[in-house]
């Protein structure tokens, strides 16, 4: 009991420390350096690690400021959450153009036409969805209706939770639109597919980790980003990227939220930080980091790392984001209705 | 978790929860004044700890799912998917519950009644799904389940997968729950008086007669107290069972995934509609235990 009572003061104590903490917390300027928030999604760890050092360096030259750079990174949803429940990034970096359009209609800290206010719809790199095989091809898949021959397991994340399985779904379903004609025959073929999916993990990573770490499954959906990655960290000898007919123009944009920078007095760093993803030095690393370079004379040097593949476009296919998540993801959708035949 | 385990031990001190009005004629009360001063004061502590730590998060989610209306609240809540999952995850954690129940039980009994070398770090190794991140404590079985791994490529030739299914989440449960069921048995377990179980003896009882009539009845109440811990965590575990379930609708998609999926649709209404439901039947489990528990004590005469 006297321990007991011990905890409960010690737990006051804490509560007291911690509300103190709090307070005495946060201030962005402090002593000549700047501090800017970013908050991104999980695959660009490895990237923005190599840019914002580049662009302090730059900062620093022309500003004689120096700038110290923070990464926030998890799950796109989850981090575009954060920011709607009070996260205070100056920069946002995310898998979704969705994730943003929900941060501009939830909150007040940036305008609705924010996708308008760079170039690319604010997408300074892009990607798309490739086929991860094991070594050798030993399915011999060649294309997405490949995936759906019985025998076949394919893995993906789970297009509830994850932002990337979402543009795995919409790149199966634009291929079958394709090659089929109708919505119907579409769905049947997604659902023929999702058939063939053993494990739904609930992000990106984890279905990266149980094909490869753990062997399940003959093809994994992947960003294309993140199949060179799993290519080079674990081997070039165990996978094969297969790069299939047709797939999905993925666009992870960027954007300032005006309303947390203008408070910080960080609205001028914010726009050059994001202007400079787009200058050459930074598109050079975009182009070594996987993701695909959307500045022409960059774009060149990379043509051979990145194949030539048929890609569609989230807007021109689907009618946007919010149509394609209204009308596939959210409840009662398409993905849904494909679980509940399954039964 | 001492007090947790032996609550007839303690029971005197309830006598100390009185009204300050009944303190002040304290001289004319039946019962004794409680010789433990300061009650008022940590009374006080108690509530406005409780309501900060406890019931202000959980009115809130009932306020939440209170303003979306019931068509609304029942067609997430009781979808044909949720309804799924609620059984995925309550029937998963009954079995590891279960499971946790009989073999923690044993272990418990291992621990109090004999010594061998190395006793107490095996004891000390019981807390450590208490202190692993649930994460970590996933992948890592995931590993050795999964049909590659180091258990579960002897176990597919047999012809049950361990991972990727309800098995599997059972399987992640009992690890989670393990230390509950023990550490709420064997302070019990070691304040029972051997004496008893001799005069047992050699007043001509068999062993199990021993076991059932005379341990059985005394730890019953901390058993009880284990297994709801164990259950209630079960219910509510994300992190370790999302590596390890295969996550598939209407399969192996527990309630809590659920709840992100609404949240990740920015539908925080629906996700608390289905944290009320899943409050609602924890609630009802929790309290169902309580009244066996407060039976089988009255009935034991402990």
């Amino acid at each position: 009991m006297v321990s007991l009572r011990t905890f409960a003061f010690a737990s006051v104590a804490a509560l007291g420390l911690s509300l103190a903490a709090c307070s005495g917390a946060s201030s962005q300027t402090d002593g000549g350096t700047v501090e800017l928030l970013n908050v991104s999604y999980d695959p660009t760890r490895e990237l923005y690690e190599e840019i914002n050092p580049l662009f302090a360096a730059k900062w620093k030259e022309e500003t004689g400021q120096n700038v110290k750079i923070n990464m926030s990174h998890g799950g796109a949803g989850k981090q575009a959450r954060a920011v709607i429940d009070g996260l205070d990034a100056d920069v946002v970096t995310l898998a979704l153009a969705y994730d943003i359009d929900e941060i501009a209609a939830q909150t007040d800290a940036l305008s609705k036409d924010w996708q308008s206010r760079l170039p690319n719809n604010s997408s300074p790199y892009t990607s798309t969805i490739v086929f991860l095989v094991r070594e050798g091809n030993p399915k011999d898949i060649r294309d997405w209706d490949d995936l759906v021959k019985p025998g076949v397991q394919v893995i993906t994340p789970n297009p509830k939770t994850s932002g990337g399985a979402r543009w795995n779904f919409l790149a199966a379903w634009a291929f079958a639109k394709q090659r089929y004609g109708r919505d119907a025959q579409a769905q049947e073929f997604v659902t023929r597919l999702f058939r063939n999916v053993p494990v739904l993990d609930s992000g990106a990573r984890g279905s990266t980790t149980t094909f490869s770490e753990r062997g399940i499954g003959d093809v994994l959906l992947a960003w294309e980003n993140e199949a060179f990655l799993a290519q080079k960290e674990l081997g070039e000898d165990k996978f094969d990227i297969v790069v299939p007919s047709i797939s999905i123009l993925a666009e992870p944009p960027v954007t300032v939220l005006d309303g947390n920078a203008a408070r910080h007095g960080t609205t001028e760093l914010a726009k050059a930080y994001l202007e400079f993803l787009y200058t050459p030095e930074a598109q050079d690393v975009i182009g070594r980091n996987f993701y695909r370079p959307t500045a022409e004379a960059v774009k060149a040097k990379y043509a051979r790392q990145f194949p030539q593949v048929n890609l569609v476009t989230i807007d021109g296919e689907f009618g946007g984001w919010q149509a394609a998540q209204q009308r596939f993801f959210n409840d009662g959708g398409v993905f849904d209705r494909i679980f509940e035949q399954r039964r | 978790m001492a007090s947790l385990a032996a609550p007839a031990a303690i029971e005197g001190q309830y006598l100390d929860f009185r009204s300050p009005l009944r303190w002040r004629r304290g001289r004319k009360a039946k019962r004794p004044r409680s010789i433990i001063p300061g009650f008022g004061l940590t009374m006080g502590f108690t509530l406005a700890w409780l309501s900060l730590i406890v019931l202000i998060p959980l009115s809130l989610i009932f306020l939440r799912s209170a303003g979306m209306g019931w068509e609304a609240f029942a067609q997430v809540a009781f979808s044909p998917r949720a309804i799924a999952a609620y059984r995925i995850s309550f029937g998963t954690a009954l079995a590891a519950a279960l499971v946790n129940g009989v073999f923690g039980l044993i272990i418990a009994w291992v621990f109090t009644r004999y010594t061998f070398p190395g006793r107490r770090m095996f004891d000390a190794l019981i807390d450590l799904p208490f202190a692993l991140p649930t994460a970590v404590a996933g992948i890592a079985l995931t590993a050795i389940y999964a049909n590659n791994g180091w258990l579960g490529q002897y176990l597919e030739p047999l012809g049950i997968t361990a991972a990727y299914n309800p098995i599997g989440i059972t399987i992640a449960l009992i690890f989670i729950g393990l230390p509950f069921i023990v550490r709420s048995v064997e302070p019990v377990l070691i304040d029972l008086n051997v004496e008893v179980e001799e005069a047992a003896l050699s007043l001509g009882a068999q062993p199990w007669q021993v076991f059932a009539h005379v341990i059985f009845p005394a730890i019953m109440p901390a058993l009880l107290t284990g297994f709801a811990l164990a259950l209630a965590r079960g219910v509510g575990e994300y992190g370790s069972v999302i590596f390890i379930a295969g996550n598939m609708p209407f399969e192996s998609e527990i309630a809590p995934l659920l709840i992100v999926t609404q949240l990740e649709q920015y539908n925080y209404d629906g996700a608390t509609a289905i944290a009320l439901v899943m409050l609602a039947i924890s609630f009802a489990m929790l309290l169902f235990i309580n009244v066996v528990q407060a039976w089988s004590r009255h009935r034991t005469g402990a």
